[in-house]
């Protein structure tokens, strides 16, 4: 057993988007993105909207099919494409005669694992049926998983978990209409947390509350962690509460990780110009700070994942980017211990 | 009176819904000088958009003006007729909303939508409309103005979007420009960038812009003066720094606290504010904030506080405040 949890090995989901034959065209949602989560702690994924971080969390859980890679949790493969490259101890692909080693095929069927793994979603007004009362809601997982003997242990069961999330037990009778945004974010916690999990994808929980109830649940996913020992991965745009919540942080661009270190490393030491522009362009909530902070502002918007640029995916919103930046994909390697980054210019910028 | 562009006093606004009666606003009252911008932060529900909306005179059906004046440029709001508002609206004062994807008339042009202020409002030719509204894209920072102009709104991105929102609501020059909630709906780069643009166009046309959210960190960067709203009232006014360093309403400190630090190094605990919004059909008796305030006292409950100034910008309406002052008084 080694103390990661999950490892993502070389991860390609790429989407269908119309044509036939030689013109099928697709979109290149996530593209080759390697990561691992260490057991017990919190990655925090961040990016804009459409740099795939909510595709990546869904692909881990199998929601999607991953087009390609390897998805290993607690040691048990959960799918291989078959076609990508095992990696070693320390992340390096594995060579045979100069030959990547690949693994055998594998797709595991995924219901004793949804035991395990779990996922939040991001809007709470989508994501509750709104014909189910809560206590049916938080109570599915534990009737498809036979975790209650009887009526009375079911009940009880649901009963603690709403407490845990914050809500009372008189709660547990009434359907998602009557409950306000943050209290139906909570439902879709103690759903979660319904059948024990020891993994939990939180796709953007936060980001559809309002600022003064925020705080509320970030503190509640804390709390929770805390007790029962919950790994997360994080998924968020606003990288302040990221920051806050995370022990590691991955910043994704159009499909590819660019960067990923150590939180507050991420932070003040970063090296990617991506990185870098992202930290800038939030604004402070402290007007002295914020008068001296001096934007980059990036150029333009971020390109068409159907029709991604060639080289580095940054190159066409990078001020430093050279030709080569064109040509080559560059390299996901580690800079410091635990701090990795893709780009071509990393000792020219730092 | 005239030295304001702008200037709400004791404005009283319900919606008369079919559950009863929802008082929006309670007593607002707040100015606006020229070419000054004006933060106003609050939770979804707190009143922020029906002030804005209010003084374009664009209150939606159930609502209702019950008290209070509303002056604009020399215009008495309240007094105004449909057919006088439409006169103003889009050339002294716009307003650009939140969702730039709905806002748009997704079966016209984007030209068409920019030229049609331009024939309301001025009596230009076709030939100097048509140079005008490219002249608008070039100033918003679109390229290819030409071809743009022919596009539809389902072309383009949601920042440039946001960017041809803009040039509608700037093409008569505006002394007032409505931003509501203008980068929500959009990522933190391209937020970025409409920000240092609005401040950019403020500072070319010297307009006054009245910016509505609920990003703390937005109008840290760009307000002159911010007002806090909670539940249908201004629990606290002042300029920038006297809100994020002096702030003397619980429920400003309780915002500001609530906000993850980015330069911290060790990790500190989030302080929430408890608790959830006011059911507006049923407002509470005495401060709004009460049921949710750590520093809740007796009369918190009663009575709504009193307005305290602290300077001649600063202004506040808080118990804690009166307590303060008493208790310094005694000694």
């Amino acid at each position: 057993m080694s103390d990661k949890l999950l490892k993502v090995e070389h991860l390609y989901q790429y989407f269908p988007a119309g044509g036939y034959g030689k013109k099928k065209k697709y979109v290149q949602a996530v593209d080759d993105v390697s990561f691992f989560i260490n057991k017990g702690e919190t990655l925090g994924l961040v990016g804009e909207s459409g740099c795939g971080k909510t595709t990546t969390g869904r692909s881990i859980l199998r929601l999607y099919e991953p087009t390609k890679g390897r998805i290993i949790y607690n040691d048990k493969v959960l799918f291989d494409s078959g076609n990508v490259a095992l990696k070693d101890e320390n992340g390096n692909d594995i060579m045979e005669q100069g030959k990547p080693k690949f693994g055998t095929k594998t797709a595991v069927d995924m219901k004793p694992y949804r035991r395990e793994m779990q996922i939040v979603f991001q809007d709470p007004y989508a994501s509750l049926d709104p014909r189910m009362t809560v206590a049916d809601i938080v109570g599915e997982g534990i009737d498809i998983h036979h975790l209650a003997a009887n009526k009375k242990e079911r009940y009880d069961k649901v009963q603690h978990l709403l407490e845990c999330v914050g809500l009372n037990s008189e709660h547990a009778n009434r359907y998602p209409h009557e409950f306000s945004g943050g209290q139906r974010q909570r439902v879709g916690i103690a759903r979660a947390l319904a059948v024990d999990p020891k993994f939990i994808v939180c796709d953007e929980p936060i980001s559809a509350l309002d600022v003064s109830i925020q705080a509320q649940v970030v503190n509640m996913f804390e709390d929770l962690q805390a007790e029962m020992g919950l790994t997360y991965l994080f998924i968020a745009h606003d990288l302040s509460v990221v920051k806050h919540i995370s022990n590691r942080i991955g910043v994704m661009y159009l499909g590819k990780l660019v960067e990923l270190a150590d939180s507050y490393e991420l932070i003040f030491h970063n090296v990617h110009p991506y990185t870098r522009s992202l930290i800038s362009a939030i604004p402070i909530a402290d007007p002295e700070t914020a008068r001296a902070n001096k934007r980059i502002v990036l150029e333009g918007d971020v390109p068409s994942p159907l029709n991604p640029p060639s080289g580095c995916r940054f190159r066409t919103r990078c001020p430093y980017a050279t030709e080569q930046c064109a040509a080559e994909v560059p390299q996901w390697r580690e800079v410091s211990k635990g701090h990795y980054a893709a780009c071509h210019n990393l000792d020219k910028l730092n | 009176m005239s030295d304001y562009l702008v200037s709400i006093e004791h404005e009283r606004l319900s919606f008369f819904t079919p559950a009863g009666e929802v008082k929006a606003l309670n007593d607002v009252t707040f100015h606006i000088k020229e070419g000054e911008v004006l933060g106003i932060v609050g939770e979804s529900g707190s009143g922020k958009s029906v002030t804005a909306y209010s003084l374009m005179g664009l209150t939606a059906h159930p609502g209702k003006l019950l008290g209070g004046t509303l002056d604009f440029n020399g215009h008495r709001i309240n007094d105004m007729t449909e057919k006088e508002m439409r006169k103003i609206r889009g050339k002294e004062v716009s307003i650009i909303f939140q969702d730039p994807m709905t806002s748009l008339n997704p079966v016209y042009t984007i030209g068409n939508q920019i030229r049609e202020v331009l024939k309301l409002h001025t009596d230009k030719s076709k030939a100097e409309i048509q140079a005008r509204a490219v002249e608008l894209l070039e100033l918003v920072g679109i390229n290819e103005p030409q071809k743009r102009l022919k596009q539809y709104p389902h072309e383009l991105s949601g920042g440039m979007r946001q960017r041809i929102m803009i040039a509608i609501a700037l093409a008569c020059e505006p002394k007032l420009l409505i931003a509501d909630e203008p980068t929500t709906a959009l990522d933190v780069t391209i937020q970025a960038q409409i920000l240092e643009l609005m401040m950019e166009l403020k500072d070319k046309l010297g307009m006054a812009i009245m910016m509505i959210t609920h990003d703390l960190g937005v109008v840290a960067s760009m307000c002159d003066h911010i007002a806090v709203m909670y539940a249908g009232n201004i629990v606290e006014y002042g300029t920038t720094d006297d809100i994020f360093y002096r702030p003397k309403h619980e429920y400003t400190k309780g915002l500001i606290r609530s906000i993850p630090r980015m330069d911290s190094k060790e990790h500190e605990r989030l302080v929430p504010i408890e608790g959830t919004p006011v059911d507006m059909l049923n407002p509470p008796k005495g401060c709004p904030f009460a049921s949710r305030c750590d520093k809740c006292m007796k009369i918190c409950l009663r009575e709504k506080a009193p307005v305290m100034h602290f300077s001649d910008v600063h202004y506040s309406s808080c118990w804690m405040n009166q307590k303060a002052e008493l208790e310094g008084g005694n000694k």
